[in-house]
Order: structure tokens, then sequence, then C-alpha cells
């Protein structure tokens, strides 16, 4: 099954590029001139195919990118995208919600049937976090473009903040589970492979880390950003969830909380295809160039380029919502 | 391995749910932008017009486009552009099919807490797909 469906993805995907090819050889023939290539209309004076072509080749490195430096597409996706597109944030925040649904939704099972994400941990998480997301998702459509720049860069460079001091804890000690998580009988075993052990897991802290939630909800869906940058730390540092248990289900989560928040992107109007479909199958792609890639070499150096380049991205949404950096 | 080690029976039905709905999607979008670019299909936005619009606000685009926020897609389907929206629509529906999946074995396990939470999750999910949330624009 597995490999029929990677050979048909792999025949359509050459489909698409001929397609693709042969649209913009026909649209460059048949388009009015004053079109594609009219620089008051789009503000560029690149024909319009070279955009979406662009879209899919950066995406495609930005998949590789995320997978080698270890965070979400999504996470990427929008500032970069937002700060060096001609794209509206409106659309790149439509984009990049689809971007990490599409990426959870492909890691989801395999998870899930592996015992290492826990749908008794996601499950309350996921409710909180994605009925939030709809607010966030209203409210950042409803504020002004310099508004959520501003925001999105406070927010890139916090996330840059939180990578560079959040630790990380394989194991966290959890001397005993609260009553919410018992009585919710929140607590799991996963097999370790790589110590061929049993690790018996409970959480603590319960209330607070769903109380953060509400937050994090929110600002995915304010930002379309996904949200494991905030979601690992939560349920790793704070509910004592052991790092790889915290990892997949905050992968996992993001599969409900992004799918409220897209469904608002898509109900307003703002998703366009030709946006959508390159930055996916681009950052599926990179996706699995990036896993390959990482199965022979863990360069450490790509997670300090990745957070130099949330750095600048951060700074450039923030300067383009001052007016400063245009 | 013991038992105890194995996802659990809802677990797993999620996770075979989502791995069809996720692969049946990923193909449905693939198709479908091949019919939106290879130009089988007229859209209703010509592509060399889209760089007039996608630097605008959502607002002002629907405007200038005379597209209807909501499901009014579904009657546009005979536009390539539009067509799109069947994949995008269906991978943003797969959670909701997935919960809608585990409800019935989480009652019958007695589980009726995560049962409930599972509703309620149902409900919140159809409720952002009903496109009754408008936001406020700008």
């Amino acid at each position: 099954m597995e490999k029929h469906f990677v050979k048909i993805m792999s025949l359509l995907l050459i489909v698409l590029t001929v397609a693709l090819f042969a649209g913009f050889a026909i649209a460059s023939g048949d388009a009015p001139p004053a079109s594609p290539i009219d620089p008051a209309a789009g503000g560029s004076s690149m024909p319009w195919w070279a955009w979406p072509l662009m879209l899919f080749v950066v995406c495609f490195l930005l998949g590789i990118v995320a997978v080698l430096g270890g965070v979400g597409g999504g996470v990427l996706f929008v500032p970069i995208i937002g700060g060096f597109f001609p794209f509206h944030i409106d659309f790149v925040r439509g984009a990049g919600l689809l971007v990490a649904l599409a990426g959870a939704l492909a890691a989801g099972p395999g998870l899930l049937k592996k015992g290492m994400a826990d749908l008794r941990l996601a499950l309350p998480v996921a409710l909180i976090a994605s009925s939030c997301a709809i607010v966030g998702a209203m409210i950042g459509l409803a504020l002004p473009a310099k508004v959520v720049n501003i925001a999105l860069g406070g927010t890139i460079l916090g996330i840059v903040g939180i990578m560079l001091v959040a630790k990380k804890s394989e194991y966290p000690e959890v001397r005993q589970a609260d009553n919410l998580s018992t009585a919710l009988r929140i607590s799991g075993i996963y097999h370790e492979v790589s110590t061929g052990q049993d690790i018996n897991w409970k959480i603590h802290r319960t209330p607070q880390g769903l109380a953060l939630f509400i937050v994090i909800g929110v600002m995915a869906g304010m930002f379309g950003l996904g949200a494991g940058w905030a979601n690992v730390p939560v349920l790793n540092l704070m509910m004592g969830a052991p790092l790889k248990v915290s990892v997949a289900t905050s992968k996992f989560l993001l599969s409900i909380t992004d799918t409220s928040a897209a469904w608002i992107y898509v109900n307003n109007g703002a998703v366009l295809p030709m946006m959508v479909v390159p930055s996916i199958i681009g950052i599926m792609l990179g996706s699995i160039v990036g896993v390959r890639i990482l199965a022979k070499t863990k360069p450490a150096a790509i997670r300090y380029m990745v957070i130099g380049l949330l750095l600048f991205a951060g700074l450039r949404a923030l300067l383009k919502g001052l007016a400063i950096w245009n | 391995m013991d038992n105890k080690l194995k996802a659990t029976e809802e677990q797993l039905a999620y996770a075979k749910l989502l791995d069809l709905g996720m692969k049946f999607g990923l193909l449905m979008l693939v198709i479908t932008f091949a019919i939106y670019v290879s130009g089988i299909l007229t859209p209703h936005v010509p592509v060399g017009d889209l760089p007039k619009y996608w630097s605008m606000p959502v607002k002002e685009y629907l405007k200038a486009t005379n597209i209807h926020t909501g499901w009014s897609w579904l009657y546009m389907l005979g536009k390539g552009d539009f067509l799109n929206f069947t994949g995008i629509a269906f991978l943003a529906a797969v959670t909701i099919f997935c919960y809608i999946r585990v409800i019935p074995i989480l009652f019958r396990k007695k589980d009726t807490v995560y049962a409930v939470l599972a509703i309620i999750e149902v409900l919140v999910l159809v409720l952002a797909a009903s496109g009754l949330l408008k936001s406020g624009g700008h």
C-alpha cells in the first residue's frame, strides 16, 4: 500500500510538473501583455508564474531545513514567505496553516500507530487549543496587516529566544501525577528503541498546562505558524511528558488545532490555491529529502542556521509592520 | 511486547482513518491543481491576473474578484481555481471524520469523559467549518 502510494504520488507529481510547465507556456503565450507583467498591478515585473515556482523551490528548501533544524515547516513558512514574497499576509497565514496541517496529517498516523503520540494526552489539550485557534484566526483576519506584522515579528523573535534558552528533558521527573491527569487517566508506556527500555510516564501541572494552550491556540490561529515551538516546551518541561512523547503528541496536536483555524481562513476567502498547493508539495518533498539527509548526518550547525533565519525573518516582519523596511 | 505498550483501539482506529484520509486528500490536491494549471477548466480568476490580487488584503481581493465567502465555492467547482477547494476542504475535514470514528469506541469502552470530549471537539470543528464565523475584516 505504502509503495503503491509513493509510486502514484511520484507519477502524479511528474504529471503536475509537466502540467505546470505546459500551463506556464500556455499562459505566457495567451495572456495579454499588460496583465502578467504589470508592475503597478502586482508590484512586480516578473511573470505571474515565477512567484508560485519560486514559492515551490523555497518551500522545498524550507522542508529540508525544517527537518534538519528540528522545527515545523509552518514556523519558517509564514515569516519568510510573508517577508520576502509579494503575497499579502492574510494569504500567507492561510497557506501557512494548511502547510502545517498537511505536515501534521502526514506524520500523525505513524506517530499514533507507534504509540509515540498519545491520544489521551492530545484530546483535552486539542479541545482547548483548537477552540482558541478559531478565536485567534478571527482576530488575525480582523487586524490590519501592519499590526499583524508587528505582532508576528515580536512572536518570531520570542520563538528565537525560546529556541536559544529552553532546555529539553528526555524524561522529566514527575513524582506524582496531579488530580486532573489522574482523573483523565493520562499516562502511558512507550518503548524506547535506542535503549530497549519501556518508559512509564505520567504528567503533572495539567491545569496550568491546559491554561497555556489557550494562549498557544490563539497564537497558532492568529499567525498561522503551527505551534510545535510552544507545544513541546509546555508538554515536556511544564507537564512532564517525555521528550519523544511531547514532540510526537505536539505534531499530532497540530492536525487538530490547525484544522479549526484553517477552516476560518478557508471560509473567509484567505486561501489561494496557487499559493497553497505549491507550498504544501514543496515542503512535503523537502521534508522527505530532509529525513534522508538526517538519516546520514546530524548537522548541528543547521539548528543555528534556522535560528539565524528566524531572527532575520522576525526582524523583517517587525520592521515591515513599523514601516521601516517595506 | 507487553499489551500496555500497544496503542489503544481508538488510537489505532483514528490513525488508520487519518492515514487513508490524508493520502486521499493529498491525491485530490495534486490532481485538482494539475487540472487548474493545465487550463482544462477555466479559472474564475485568470492566472495572469493573480499578481494583481495576491498582494491585496483578503477583503479587497474578495470584492475585486466578486468572490463570496463560506461554502459558496461549492457552486463554482466548474472553475479550475475553485476545484482545488475540494482537496483543501477534504484535508481540513479529515480530523472531523477521525473524531467521529472514535466516539462509538470510547462509548463502548465506557470512557464517557473522553467520548464527550470528542463530541465537543467535533462540534467545535464543525462550527469552524460551517462558515458561520465571519471575521470583522480590516
